[in-house]
């Protein structure tokens, strides 16, 4: 029996997995129209490859990846492109992003797939690595981050690859279900991806209530006869799912703060990401559907197999759920999970779960009230607190906005989990105050970027005048030494004497203009004589108080 | 129609402050039993007067500073602080005491510094301690154990003493009380008797501290015990507090026992498991992180030694209290715990990028 660890905090909740795991999974109903948004994922949106009016197959390229952190897109269904435009998109704000519509035909029709059954190394890592990008495969447990980035060890060993297979979130049960009836298929993804990380061994993890899962995995580990897997039950606590968390619990080992786990040597990945990746390699199928979990106040929960693009509406309305009496749809699960502001979002690569409120049958039950009382700083959240941070002073200097401090206390190492939240006595929205704190940081920081650009632009443009100043300057110097070579000195030093000459004549026709003007008085022509008199009498005074002056300053 | 579009988490324990409130009013029922049984009725009295007054002040002061009243009211703030302050005022104290201190600790301890959650201090500590100085005579007339159930003072009685001033049965103040074991210790310690033959020569000592007191502490050790287990409070603090004042008297007792009484004697005497259990714990005022609360509690448990034994008050919770209140902050800051993450090296930096090798 291998040795397990325990974070400290966490959560014991509620399951309320029963009810959809009751039934086997099945395809959804094919929407008449797909959305597909071009970003699913982590990164740079896909670039649209079709046209509207264009004839699609499914599984056929839609969009392809415009860069290394991006994943195309592929068609669910085969039909016709009905447009090109912004749409809903399952976002906290309720944001439209550009999508691919596609009117579905009805038929299917795939385009050709080459199947083959993978041996071990049939393919270079890098080989591998190229089909699951093609096959547009990203983490599916939530984050999207493309897969085939987080299969590339960089260069460095890793010695576990991880399963995560824990799903820790109440009402979720997808990789529940795909662990029970697609047990074969996840293995055979898992070795893939085994191969393409050179990875020693690999572990899966299963929490503990779900024990037909587990058996499940354990049965085919069992008859695949391999020695480099194991299957581990890890104890019921949210967040396990997490993914530093199961880390922790199955090997002990931290992911330092700021790092990636293959900084222990580990690579972790979800279940239904395995699964996508034996569909692309064995199959030749992109990801194009996924399981979802359909929950919460709908007549029918269950799972379904549901092609990407899918609305949202359509799910509920399949399994029951009443469009003109719901309160609060969640996208995902009830700690983690979008609010969504539509019906009309379409399944994502990402979604797992589709959680339904009505007004009627308000499952999930109890949410915060709508008035927070002040902190009493009680502490039960530091107690839940999985990273160990003290949420109440993040809380306290989020408030604040001290921004400084509240990175003192580690915000960017916060998960986000909601643990905090949901024992939190004042019923304060926690989480909230640090995405808010969060984002004004990532602003502040994206000001003084650019701010730092601007003033680099703006040193630059001085640097560059002053060097054209210069080079002008140069220039005009070397074309004058040029000159000068040319013409010999004499010819130079002629014309500099003749405009000298030039100058100084037209110095002396000013010169002798300006005293003409000032010193011959004006109006002195003609005067009486008594006027000449008085002008006598004024130039003797003048004198005299000239002498005067003069006197006054010798004596 | 329109969804709740609130962000993440979207469901939630059902903790609330108000029921939190309620169970440590709770937990404080056997403590008042015990104390009504040894001291009359006036416990319950000055109980009935201080919640009165508290919410009236808690009211008044919300209103004035523009606040909703419900939910401010209905916490049930006003009301522990209301009952933990009766605790500390003499049973038969007039009835202007308990007035006084109420809304001393309710309008300025409280709602001037910003109300629930903000005030830096133990609102009943500095409600109490405003009291103790400015009225000293009112605040020390203790009644002796089991005088009132022996004279058979009835509720009604009580009500005329405190309210009236008039004393059934041609009693008066000084024939009803009597100083308390604390008292008892730091007066005649003072006229240089050794602590085993003031011990002996008062009736009021009793095997775990003194007659009565001591089934007080019993009933708020049980209550303290409860919400522990209820994870209501953590034990860090009674733990500490109890753990320190235990270790220090401990030592000065095996030092000399004629000059120090002993271990149990401390920590069944006054009012130290209350504040153990019910004071230090005031989750505002007190430090907020595991280990801080540890040192929070510690400096309480010596400074209650320090001033008990040295000091000119015979105790001196109220006083260890406040002035840990004023070191939390402080010692919140410098005891972080070390957070997932960072105790390990540092991330070595991968040599490429991520994506970019063969």
């Amino acid at each position: 029996m291998r040795r397990l660890f325990q974070f400290r905090g966490g959560l014991h909740l509620n399951a309320h997995k029963k009810n959809a795991t009751l039934k086997p999974v099945v395809p959804a109903h094919l929407p008449k129209r797909l959305v597909l948004p071009l970003q699913q994922h982590i990164g740079k949106p896909a670039k649209p490859v079709v046209a509207v009016g264009d004839t699609v197959l499914k599984g056929q390229l839609i969009a392809e990846a415009s860069d290394t952190v991006s994943s195309p897109v592929h068609a669910s269904s085969s039909g016709v492109v009905t447009a090109i435009t912004a749409q809903l998109i399952p976002h906290t704000s309720g944001l439209s992003a550009p999508c691919i519509v596609i009117e579905t035909d009805g038929h299917e029709t795939w385009r050709p797939r080459k199947k083959q059954v993978y041996d071990d190394h049939q393919h270079t890592p890098a080989q591998l690595r190229e089909k699951i990008r093609q096959a547009g495969i990203v983490g599916m447990g939530g984050a999207g981050f493309p897969s085939h980035i987080k299969l590339n060890p960089s260069g460095k060993a890793v010695d576990t690859l991880i399963l995560n297979g824990a799903e820790c979130e109440p009402y979720i049960t997808c990789d529940e279900m795909l662990l029970q009836e697609r047990a074969q298929e996840v293995i055979a993804g898992l070795r893939i991806m085994r191969d393409a990380l050179n990875a020693k061994r690999c572990i899966i993890g299963v929490e503990d209530n779900k024990p037909e899962a587990f058996l499940a995995l354990q049965q085919q580990v069992r008859t695949t006869n391999v020695d480099f897997i194991d299957v581990i039950q890890v104890p019921t606590v949210y967040p396990t799912g997490g993914e530093k968390q199961l880390i922790q619990v199955l090997t002990g080992l931290e992911v330092p703060s700021g790092g990636l786990p293959l900084d222990v040597g580990i690579v972790c990945h979800n279940v239904g990401t395995a699964y996508a990746v034996y569909r692309a390699i064995e199959l030749d199928e992109p990801l194009i559907s996924r399981y979802v979990t359909i929950a919460g106040s709908v007549a029918h929960a269950r799972n379904l197999d549901v092609l990407i693009g899918t609305p949202v509406m359509d799910l509920i309305e399949e399994c029951g759920g009443t469009p003109e009496t719901l309160s609060r749809v969640i996208m995902g699960g009830p700690m983690m999970g979008i609010a969504l502001h539509s019906t009309h979002v379409p399944v994502v690569k990402t979604t797992n779960c589709i959680l339904v409120n009505a007004r009627a049958d308000n499952t999930p039950q109890p949410s915060r009230g709508a008035f927070a009382l002040p902190c009493i700083r009680c502490g039960a959240c530091a107690e839940a607190c999985p990273i160990d941070l003290l949420p109440q002073q993040l809380y306290w200097y989020s408030r604040a906005k001290d921004f400084d401090k509240v990175q003192d206390f580690h915000l960017f190492d916060c998960i986000e989990c909601g643990c905090c939240d949901y024992v939190c006595p004042s019923q304060i929205p926690l989480v909230h105050y640090f995405r808010y704190a969060k984002t004004e940081i990532w602003a502040l920081e994206q000001e003084k970027k650019q701010a730092n650009i601007a003033r680099e632009r703006h040193d630059f443009r001085e640097f560059r005048q002053e060097r054209e100043k210069r080079e002008k300057q140069e220039r005009h110097k070397r074309k004058r030494a040029a000159l000068k070579k040319d013409t010999g000195g004499s010819d130079a030093d002629k014309t500099l004497d003749a405009k000298k000459a030039a100058i100084e004549a037209a110095m002396a026709r000013v010169r002798a203009k300006r005293e003409a003007d000032t010193v011959a008085p004006k109006n002195m022509d003609n005067l009486t004589e008594q006027q000449q008199q008085l002008v006598n009498e004024a130039d003797a005074r003048r004198a005299r108080s000239a002498a005067d002056i003069s006197k006054e300053t010798r004596a | 129609m329109s969804l709740a579009t609130a962000s993440s988490p979207h469901i939630h324990s059902g903790a609330n402050i108000t029921a939190l409130m309620l169970r440590v009013l709770l937990a404080l029922v056997p403590a008042i039993i015990a104390y009504t049984w040894f001291f009359g009725w006036g416990l319950i009295i000055n109980i009935a007067i201080a919640i009165t007054v508290a919410l009236g002040s808690e009211a008044l002061m919300l209103r004035l500073r523009q606040r909703p009243l419900a939910p401010f009211l209905t916490d049930g703030s006003a009301v522990l602080t209301a009952v933990l302050l009766a605790f500390c005022i003499p049973p038969l104290a007039p009835w202007w005491i308990t007035v006084m201190g109420a809304a001393f600790a309710i309008i300025v301890a409280k709602q001037l510094y910003g109300g629930l959650g903000y005030n830096p201090f133990n609102p009943a500590m500095v409600g109490y301690v405003m009291l103790l100085i400015s009225f000293p005579l009112e605040m020390t007339g203790w009644v002796a154990p089991n005088m009132l159930n022996q004279l058979h003072i009835s509720f009604i009685d009580t009500v005329h003493i405190i309210f009236q001033g008039h004393f059934p049965y041609a009693l008066s103040m000084d024939a009803l009380t009597m100083a308390t074991p604390l008292d008892a210790v730091k007066i005649e310690r003072g006229l240089n008797r050794t602590v085993p033959d003031i011990i002996a020569g008062n009736p009021i000592f009793s095997g775990l501290g003194g007659v009565g007191w001591e089934w007080v502490g019993g009933g708020v050790l049980l209550g303290g015990l409860w919400l522990i287990f209820k994870r209501d409070i953590s034990w860090h603090i009674p733990v500490s507090v109890l753990g320190s004042l235990f270790v220090m008297s401990l030592f000065f007792f095996m030092l000399d026992p004629d000059v120090y009484p002993s271990p149990i004697f401390h920590l069944f005497g006054g009012a130290t498991l209350l504040a153990a259990f019910f004071i230090a714990t005031d989750p505002v005022s007190a430090s907020t992180t595991p280990r801080g609360r540890i040192i929070y509690g510690i400096g309480i448990g010596v400074l209650i030694y320090v001033i008990r034994s040295w000091g000119s008050y015979p105790d001196a919770v109220a006083f260890a209290v406040l002035m840990m209140n004023m070191a939390a902050p402080t010692i919140d800051y410098y005891t972080q715990p070390p957070v997932f993450g960072h105790s390990t090296v540092k991330p070595v930096p991968a040599d490429d990028t991520p994506g970019n090798n063969p």
